[in-house]
């Protein structure tokens, strides 16, 4: 468990070192932001319908997603992994210590956190102090933040066992960017990315919804505006922890597979 | 122009040498912007419209977008990738070359993976033309042709002004995504939707409007006064490229090698 923290640690240190790379993505996130409210702001002008979900929920909504999108993104390459895959360096991996499944979890756990570290408070500070009707909403009460904290962890852990299954399927495939590429457009889509999905068609929430994505990105939000009642999340966050522990294990199983057959590419 | 067409056919070939990676990253690309239209799709049959669009309406102008920004991504990808030319010294012997520095970057790479981009938004196009509730004259069509073309004028404009910048910060931007691929965002409703301070910006200093909004109006034949003019608005457009250029040449005269 030292080992595992301590690439932790060396990986955040790592990544505080880009700011100026953060204070760009902070700018590109606003406008960003402003532009999906705006459309929404026209969608919901005229509407003829009360919509599901309503604007300044959304507007919640869209803010969080910009601050915390290094939690939520699926499309979020660590080239070394790769490289290490397509290069034969893994060699090396499998030569430490410690397991390569836990190690490899901490590195990309890491690597979100540190980007997420310098991006999220100055997006979050800013969007609650902008005019109305662009301002983010703090949370009703204290239990309501609570649970988005714990929601939103939990969704991480989700999120980057999903994105180790990514990284193991490089094993088989040899090609990043196919794999990676139609993971994240597929799974960004099924986790409310580019629709909220309460927007979305009811065919298309009762998929949504056995999936494991939009507990990532979709629920802690809709929980921290209080679009998700406080005790309905209570029954979801032990559904996070399920596949949380489904996906780990599915993903050692599959390490173990392809490690067994691995081919270490020349070097 | 004739070393334009021998690069083009250059890395053409090299890039059709990893086939099964080029075609999953074409499919790829067919994708990312497929899962943007199916948003949209969703969005209106929630909503039936915006501010008085409908579907196929900003369908087309999503189309027209996305097509101008998968031509200009292929074609301009140079540009977009000048850093690294910068960085490592590379530029220095485009200089002593006899040709002018902006077909040599040009030249330098193509992105073809975007054909997978390119058929998607020629599919919505088609589509939206064949729904959209219009009486196509010849001079509408010319309007939709010019509107494509301005969109890759300006992309371009845009990507050509980012290479620009890294003469002097030698880094590439991030902040320049905002007008490409934010740009893009946006521009594919048409642009009355948004607040004023955004219209003015988009349509004054990048003329984004030049592309989707005035002609989308000649189109719809929503047009007050004289429509020839917003006909022309998208030749208006395609004059950006023209500071941007010159802009270029003013950096590269500014150009201080990195050494190395």
């Amino acid at each position: 468990m030292k080992a595992y923290l301590s690439v932790f640690r060396l990986r955040l240190a790592n990544g505080l070192q880009y700011r100026s790379a953060a204070l760009a993505g902070i700018a590109t996130q606003f406008f960003w932001g402003f532009i999906i409210i705006m459309v929404f702001e026209a969608f919901y002008n005229q509407s003829p319908v009360t919509p599901p979900i309503s604007l300044s929920q959304l507007i919640t909504y869209v803010w969080l997603q910009q601050a915390f999108l290094a939690f939520i993104m699926l499309w979020f390459r660590d080239n070394e992994l790769f490289q290490l895959i397509t290069s034969g360096n893994i060699a090396y991996e499998l030569c430490r210590p410690s397991g390569i499944y836990g190690f490899w979890y901490a590195k990309l756990l890491a690597q979100r956190l540190a980007s997420a570290a310098l991006r999220c408070l100055p997006i979050l500070i800013v969007a609650v102090f902008l005019p109305q009707p662009y301002r983010l909403s703090v949370p009703v009460d204290m239990a309501t933040a609570v649970l988005f904290i714990i929601a939103l962890l939990l969704g991480l852990f989700i999120l980057v066992a999903i994105s180790m299954l990514i990284y193991i399927s490089t094993f088989v495939t040899m090609s990043a960017a196919g794999s990676l590429l139609m993971f994240g457009v597929i799974g960004e889509f099924l986790a409310g990315m580019v629709i909220p999905i309460p927007l979305m068609p009811s065919w298309l929430q009762s998929i949504v919804n056995v999936l494991p994505f939009r507990l990532t990105a979709d629920f802690p939000f809709r929980v921290y505006s209080g679009h998700i009642p406080k005790w309905e999340a209570l029954e979801i966050i032990p559904l996070q922890l399920l596949w949380l522990a489904a996906l780990v294990a599915i993903g050692k199983y599959a390490m173990g597979k392809a490690l067994r057959r691995v081919v270490v590419q020349g070097g | 122009m004739k070393l334009f067409g021998r690069y083009l056919l250059i890395l053409f070939k090299s890039q059709m040498q990893y086939r099964t990676s080029f075609w999953l990253l074409s499919f790829g690309q067919f994708f990312i912007p497929f899962s943007v239209f199916a948003g949209l799709y969703f969005l209106f049959e929630r909503f039936g419209q915006i501010k008085g669009w409908d579907f196929f309406e900003v369908a087309l102008s999503f189309g027209v977008i996305h097509m101008a920004f998968a031509i200009s991504e292929c074609f301009v990808r140079g540009f977009d990738m000048f850093s690294s030319l910068v960085a490592n010294g590379e530029f220095d012997r485009l200089l002593v070359r006899p040709r002018s520095t902006v077909l040599q970057v040009l030249g330098s790479k193509f992105e073809f993976t975007r054909i997978g981009r390119l058929l998607q938004s020629s599919l919505v196009l088609a589509w939206a033309v064949s729904q959209i509730h219009v009486d196509w004259t010849i001079a509408k069509s010319l309007t939709l042709i010019f509107m494509i073309v301005s969109g890759v004028f300006i992309f371009s404009g845009i990507f050509i002004l980012t290479a620009t910048m890294c003469f002097w910060t030698i880094q590439g931007l991030e902040i320049a995504n905002i007008f490409t691929d934010g740009g893009r965002e946006m521009a594919q409703y048409p642009l009355n939707i948004y607040q004023k301070w955004v219209t003015r910006f988009f349509t004054y200093v990048i003329p984004f409007g030049c592309v989707n909004y005035l002609p989308l109006l000649y189109i719809l034949g929503r047009t007050e006064g004289n429509s020839f003019l917003y006909m022309l608005t998208p030749l208006a457009g395609c004059a950006f490229i023209i500071p941007c250029l010159l802009l270029w040449r003013f950096g590269v005269r500014h150009y201080r090698s990195t050494g190395s």
